[in-house]
């Protein structure tokens, strides 16, 4: 009979609190500035001039079809050797954000690319500039339209984070390994972490569906 | 008045809800073999649920309900696959298999089922083909047909199991306006050849012309009864004359 | 101190690249088997299926991936198995692509119209004959683009492997970028490989949708 010991795990709760708070701290950064790169980029794709429209569209794609992991070693083990040096948490951040606005840009120029060609008539013949059409008229509609591929996908990048514990960011996955290193409790350890994410994941959808109709894009 | 030998399709106190909402409120009725039974009324007044309810695509919640002397059991599967090969339905939607062509559409229930071979089966859909006025469409695919072609194969489709008694659930309402004949002349050679027929309909002429009796529903339960120069002609309840009323533009 | 080239990284590297070609078949491939039989429980409505497929789905799609790698090494470790790191990549990752391939392929059944069911339901076809002759057909159509989009998925997943020791094209760059010394280079050479392998897989699927929505 195999014998757990989810108490010696438990116990070290302040680490894995810290973990969480890092793993949260690090989301609720990356989240707003991510989804603000992806609305940047999705303007780009359909109203910038050509050779914008090309850059934003190599960053998708190379985003895109690398894993997470790759960017982040990259970010954090790569440019060291051209004399770049990033701390672990300002790596992870970055990593984080470059991902999820390669990703959100998709997300959101979907959802702008789906407005009915009658609103962009109405506000033009009522003289708005084509800021005020993107920011006031297409934008708040299309990002409802997308809002759960957006709440995912930020989800996606939350749980994605774990990889971070990688490069010694004081993570929720760090605090795990470094509590099963100590009481060699690894599966208890993991199994617990793991648990925190689900529940976190929970949260999280259920606050980012409350915050935006709220202050986002209206009910 | 059929007797409960001779009906061929018996429904005794049928209930049904949706929910809190009950949509068939105690139906008795008895079709008797090569009966025409044309069922209207408003929409909300239960009459596609009762059809559903024939051949188990709903389920009902209290009463009795019996097709060629047997009664029908919803648990069981065998019972449910003998029903349906002895009642047959024609949807207001039409709901060809797209990925089949013409001819497979046809064939796939009796070949599956009543384990046709091949070769029966062709001769039998290029036959009902021919019946419907479709004979050189048997290749075709449903997305090349107009909608009252579509409905014509649905038809050839349905009567491929040689069913007993054909339900027809509005099968003209998704039609443009000069698609219907060809579907409704088809269906009154169903009729002549003495097919048992219940049809929700709202093409009042052709249930006048065609039917044996109607059925007029209201509130979910049998508001009036008869042939159709009874309903269409001495109308007995206030709710029928406004229902009547209403549908002469 | 020896002067390693490109060429020495890009050699390396795509000698490792096999494996991760093996253990993103391995997934996928195994993934989609167990993802088939988790539906077709789902849709023969055997008591119980729905919550428990549910469950699974939301288990694996609501914890990270690394936290499934570790739990099957660990955890295979546990029941007294000799666990190598191919084994434990290879269970983390076929139960982590069948829950998403599952949940995938139930949105493309659910996209067949009502109608269908009941028409061949009124047909008095079964189960088994509705699900070959009418549902599947449609439902196979609507799946192949997603379904080849998530090997993309599947691919970059790989790469997690190499956290657990497992070594494919990431842990290879790794470990070349501390023999060479040259890491921007092999880093940068690592994401172009994986760019190499998963874009085209990606302008597939996408043509795929395009010529699949546009037939009918």
């Amino acid at each position: 009979m195999i014998a757990f010991d989810f108490p010696a795990v438990l116990a070290e709760w302040p680490l894995l609190a810290r973990g969480l708070g890092a793993t949260v701290a690090l989301t609720a950064v990356s989240a707003p500035i991510g989804v603000g790169v992806g609305v940047a980029c999705a303007w780009a794709r359909l109203h910038g001039p050509r050779g914008l429209r090309t850059a934003v569209g190599i960053y998708v794609e190379l985003i895109r079809n690398t894993p997470f992991i790759v960017q982040l070693f990259f970010l954090f083990f790569g440019l060291p050797g051209l004399g770049v040096k990033l701390a672990p948490e300002v790596a992870s951040l970055l990593a984080m954000t470059v991902n999820l606005g390669a990703y959100a840009a998709e997300i959101v120029r979907a959802g702008v690319a789906a407005t009915p060609r009658g609103q962009i008539e109405a506000a033009h013949s009522l003289a708005l500039n084509e800021w005020q059409t993107y920011t006031r008229v297409v934008l708040p509609p299309a990002l409802k339209r997308v809002w759960p591929a957006l709440v995912s996908q930020i989800i996606i990048v939350m749980l994605g984070s774990a990889v971070c514990g990688q490069i010694s960011t004081p993570e929720l996955s760090y605090a795990a390994n470094l509590i099963q290193s100590r009481n060699f409790r690894a599966f208890e350890a993991f199994l617990i972490a793991a648990g925190i994410y689900l529940l976190a994941c929970v949260a999280l959808r259920r606050l980012l569906n409350w915050i935006g109709p709220r202050f986002i894009f209206g009910r | 008045m059929a007797t409960a030998e001779s009906a061929i399709v018996d429904i005794r106190g049928l209930r049904k809800r949706f929910g809190p909402n009950e949509v068939l409120k105690g139906i008795d009725l008895s079709v008797r073999s090569g009966e025409v039974i044309a069922i209207i009324g408003k929409s909300g007044s239960g009459k596609s649920t009762l059809l559903r309810c024939i051949n188990g695509l709903e389920v009902f919640d209290a009463g009795s309900l019996s097709v060629g002397g047997q009664a029908l059991v919803h648990g069981d599967k065998a019972a449910m696959r003998g029903l349906r090969q002895r009642v047959g339905m024609i949807f207001q939607g039409f709901n060809l298999f797209p990925h089949l062509s013409v001819g497979r559409n046809i064939m796939l229930a009796p070949t599956l089922v009543k384990a046709r071979d091949r070769a029966a089966a062709t001769a039998q859909a290029r036959a009902l083909l021919a019946r419907v006025g479709l004979a050189e469409k048997f290749d075709a695919h449903p997305d090349q047909l107009s909608g009252g072609q579509q409905q014509r194969v649905a038809i050839a489709r349905a009567l491929a199991m040689e069913p007993a008694v054909l339900l027809c659930d509005e099968i003209t309402s998704a039609l443009d306006p000069e698609l219907v004949g060809e579907v409704l002349r088809v269906v009154e050679t169903l009729a002549l050849e003495g097919m048992t027929l219940l049809m929700v309909t709202h093409e009042m002429g052709f249930a006048r012309k065609v039917s044996d009796r109607l059925v007029f529903m209201h509130a979910g339960r049998i508001h009036e009864m008869g042939p159709p120069e009874q309903i269409f002609g001495a109308p007995q309840t206030v709710e029928l004359k406004q229902f009547l009323s209403s549908i002469h533009d | 101190m020896v002067e390693f080239s490109l060429w020495d990284i890009v050699r390396n590297l795509l000698l490792a690249g096999r494996w991760t070609v093996v253990l993103s078949l391995i997934a996928f491939s195994g993934g989609a088997v167990v993802a088939a039989a988790l539906l077709l429980a789902r849709l023969a409505r055997l008591p119980g299926a729905d919550t428990v497929v549910g469950l699974y789905v939301q288990l694996f799609q609501g914890t990270p991936l690394l936290m499934q790698l570790f739990l099957a090494y660990f955890g295979l470790a546990l029941f007294g198995m000799n666990v190598s790191a191919w084994v434990a990549a290879s269970v983390a990752l076929t139960l982590y692509t069948s829950a998403f391939l599952t949940e995938i392929w139930r949105g493309c059944v659910n996209a067949v119209p009502r109608g269908q069911w009941e028409a061949s339901a009124a047909l008095a076809m079964n189960l088994g004959e509705q699900l070959r002759h009418v549902i599947a057909p449609q439902a196979l159509r609507v799946a192949v683009a997603p379904t080849v989009g998530f090997l993309v998925q599947v691919v970059k997943a790989t790469a997690l492997a190499s956290v657990i020791g497992f070594v494919e094209l990431t842990k290879a760059g790794t470990m070349i970028s501390n023999a060479t010394f040259r890491p921007f280079a092999v880093y940068a050479c690592l994401a172009l490989m994986y760019f190499g392998l998963c874009y085209p897989i990606s302008a597939w699927s996408r043509s795929l949708e395009r010529k699949l929505s546009g037939h009918r």
